[in-house]
C-alpha cells in the first residue's frame, strides 16, 4: 500500500512530464484526437486506483503509456476498426526514439494557422498541456459546453480538411514557429494580465505557457527566439510577487518592492537571453524587462538601453503600443519634457493608456491642473477598475 | 484529400503592379494540372449576374435569375486539386495568380462516396 498523497503526486508529476508525449504517440497511430485523449484520461485515472494499491511502478510513463495504449485498442475493437491500424497501434513502444516528435508534432498541429487562434489555444491546453475541458473553460472564463464546443470543432477540422500531423518540413518551419511562439505567449499574457479577482484562477494559465515553453526550448534548442519568449515569460513572472498591492490591485513598476522579485528566476532569463544570441521580438521585449528586471532601483534603470531596445523592436513590429513605450523611455532616460514631446507625436496609441502617460509627464513637470485634467479623461476612458484605481490615487496626488 | 478551390475576387486586393509578381495563370495550370498531376478540373466561370438558381418548393420548380447567396458574385473561377493535406493545398492556392490579385477559399471534399 502507498499512502494516497503520494500516488496523487506522482500521477500528477507524470502527467506533467508524460501527457503530451503519450497523447501525441497515440494520434499518430490512431488518428483519432479523441479517442487519444480519452484513453490517456482514463490511464491516469487507473494509475490513481492501482498505484495506490500496487505501489508506484519503477517507470510512471512507461506504465501509462501501455495502459493508455491498452485502453485505446479496446476502444477501437469496440467500435471494430480496420485491422491495420489495430496492428501498429499494439506495436507503440513506450521507448521508441521519436517519443520527442509527437510532442511537437501535437504541438504544431494544434497551432496550425488554419485553425482559429481561439480553437489553438484551447486545443494546446488540452492536448499538450492536457488541462480539462472545464479548466479551460474556467481559465477563460467561459460555460464548460462552450468550450467543450470550441474543441470538437477544431478537432473536427483538423480530420476533415487534412491538416496534417507533423512538424512542418524546413521550408515551413520558418513560417509556422513563430504562430506556435505566439499561442504560448499569449497563453501566458492571458494568466499574467488578471490582476484582481481571477488571479487565482489564472496563474496556472502562465505557469503552463512556462512549461509549454520549456519543453519547446528542450525539443528545439537551436531555435534562439523559443530561448527568448522563454526568457521573457520568466522575467515578467519573477515580478509577479511585487506586482500585487494589498489591495489586490495591480502596482506599478516604479513602485513595486524589488526584494521580492524572484532573483533565482530573473538570473536564469538572463543567462537564457544571453546564451540565445537572438535580436527578435521576443529577445528585444526580454531584454527591456531584463534591464529592469536588474536593476537595483526604478531611477538606476538603463532607460537609454532600453530606448535603443524599443527602437530595433519598431523597426521589427511597428505599433502604436510599442511606440507609445518608447516615448515613455524617452522620457525616463532624457527627462519628462521629452518624454511628454515624444508621447504627443505618438498617433493610434491606444486612449487610456496615451492619456495615463501624458498625465504623468504633466504630474512630473510640476503642471498640476493640466494633469489633473487628463487623469480625468484617463479616468473615463480606463478599461479596468483596478486601471481606474490607480488613475484615482494618481489624481488625487495632484490635486493635493 | 481532394479539395475545392473557389477562385474570387477580394475588394481589399492590393493594386495590380505590386500583386504582379509570380507565376501567371498558365503556368500555374501547367504545373498544377501537368507536372503534378493535381488538378482535376477546373475553369472560369461567367459572372453571378449570369446565374440561375433552382429550387422545388411545394412541388414546383422554381428558377430565379441570379446567385444563391450574396458573396458568390465574386467567385469568378474553381479547381478541383487532389493532394496530401492541407499544407500543400495552400501551397498550390498559394502560387494561383488570384491568391495575389484576389482570394481562394479551399473546401475541403465532403465525399458521399457514390
Amino acid at each position: 500500500m502507498t499512502s494516497a498523497a503520494e500516488v496523487r503526486a506522482a500521477v500528477a508529476a507524470t502527467h506533467r512530464s508524460d501527457w503530451a508525449r503519450i497523447v501525441g504517440g497515440l494520434i499518430r497511430f490512431t488518428g483519432d484526437w479523441t479517442l487519444a485523449e480519452d484513453s490517456a484520461q482514463e490511464a491516469f485515472e487507473t494509475a490513481l486506483q492501482r498505484w495506490e494499491r500496487d505501489g508506484i511502478p519503477p517507470a510512471p510513463g512507461a506504465w501509462l503509456t501501455t495502459v493508455a495504449r491498452n485502453r485505446a485498442i479496446d476502444r477501437m475493437r469496440r467500435v471494430a476498426t480496420e485491422q491495420r491500424v489495430l496492428r501498429s497501434a499494439a506495436a507503440l513502444d513506450p521507448a521508441e526514439p521519436d517519443a520527442d516528435d509527437d510532442r511537437l508534432r501535437l504541438l504544431f498541429t494544434c497551432c496550425h494557422p488554419a485553425l482559429g487562434l481561439e480553437a489553438r489555444v484551447a486545443l494546446t491546453l488540452r492536448s499538450v498541456a492536457g488541462l480539462t475541458t472545464a479548466e479551460i473553460a474556467r481559465a477563460f472564463l467561459v460555460p464548460e459546453p462552450t468550450m467543450a464546443q470550441r474543441l470538437v470543432r477544431a478537432k473536427a477540422k483538423i480530420a476533415h480538411a487534412g491538416i496534417p500531423y507533423r512538424v512542418p518540413p524546413p521550408e515551413l518551419l520558418g513560417e509556422r514557429l513563430p504562430g506556435v511562439l505566439a499561442v504560448l505567449y499569449l497563453l501566458f499574457t492571458e494568466g499574467y494580465s488578471a490582476t484582481s479577482g481571477d488571479a487565482v484562477v489564472r496563474e496556472p494559465l502562465a505557469e503552463e505557457a512556462i512549461r509549454l515553453a520549456r519543453l519547446l526550448r528542450e525539443l528545439m534548442p537551436r531555435e534562439t527566439e523559443v530561448s527568448a519568449l522563454l526568457a521573457l515569460m520568466l522575467l515578467h513572472h519573477a515580478r509577479r510577487a511585487g506586482r500585487m498591492g494589498e489591495s489586490g490591485d495591480a502596482v506599478p513598476i516604479d513602485l513595486q518592492d524589488r526584494a521580492l522579485w524572484d532573483a533565482v528566476a530573473i538570473d536564469e532569463a538572463v543567462t537564457l537571453l544571453r546564451r540565445s544570441g537572438s535580436r527578435g521580438p521576443y529577445a528585444l521585449q526580454a531584454s527591456i524587462a531584463a534591464r529592469h528586471a536588474t536593476s537595483p532601483s526604478w531611477e538606476a534603470t538603463d532607460f537609454e538601453g532600453i530606448v535603443s531596445d524599443y527602437d530595433a523592436l519598431l523597426l521589427l513590429e511597428p505599433s502604436p503600443v510599442v511606440a507609445l513605450n518608447r516615448a515613455i523611455a524617452i522620457g525616463m532616460a532624457d527627462g519628462a519634457a521629452a518624454g511628454l514631446d515624444a508621447v504627443r507625436q505618438v498617433a493610434d496609441a491606444p486612449q487610456h493608456l496615451a492619456l495615463a502617460a501624458e498625465a504623468d509627464f504633466l504630474r512630473r513637470l510640476g503642471r498640476r491642473e493640466e494633469a489633473a485634467a487628463m487623469y480625468r479623461s484617463a479616468i473615463a476612458v480606463a478599461r479596468t477598475a483596478p486601471n481606474r484605481r490607480y488613475f484615482e490615487a494618481r489624481l488625487r496626488e495632484v490635486e493635493t | 484529400m481532394q479539395y475545392l478551390f473557389l477562385i474570387g475576387s477580394a475588394p481589399d486586393a492590393p493594386a495590380e503592379t505590386e500583386a504582379d509578381d509570380g507565376p501567371t495563370i498558365e503556368e500555374w495550370a501547367r504545373e498544377v494540372y501537368e507536372e503534378r498531376g493535381a488538378g482535376k478540373m477546373g475553369d472560369r466561370l461567367r459572372p453571378a449576374s449570369e446565374a440561375t438558381t433552382v429550387r422545388i418548393r411545394r412541388g414546383e420548380t422554381l428558377v430565379t435569375d441570379g446567385p444563391f447567396v450574396e458573396g458568390s458574385e465574386y467567385i469568378g473561377g474553381f479547381d478541383v486539386i487532389e493532394c496530401e493535406n492541407l499544407d500543400e493545398a495552400v501551397e498550390i492556392a498559394a502560387k494561383h495568380p488570384m491568391a495575389r490579385h484576389g482570394l481562394i477559399e479551399i473546401r475541403p471534399v465532403w465525399s458521399l462516396g457514390l
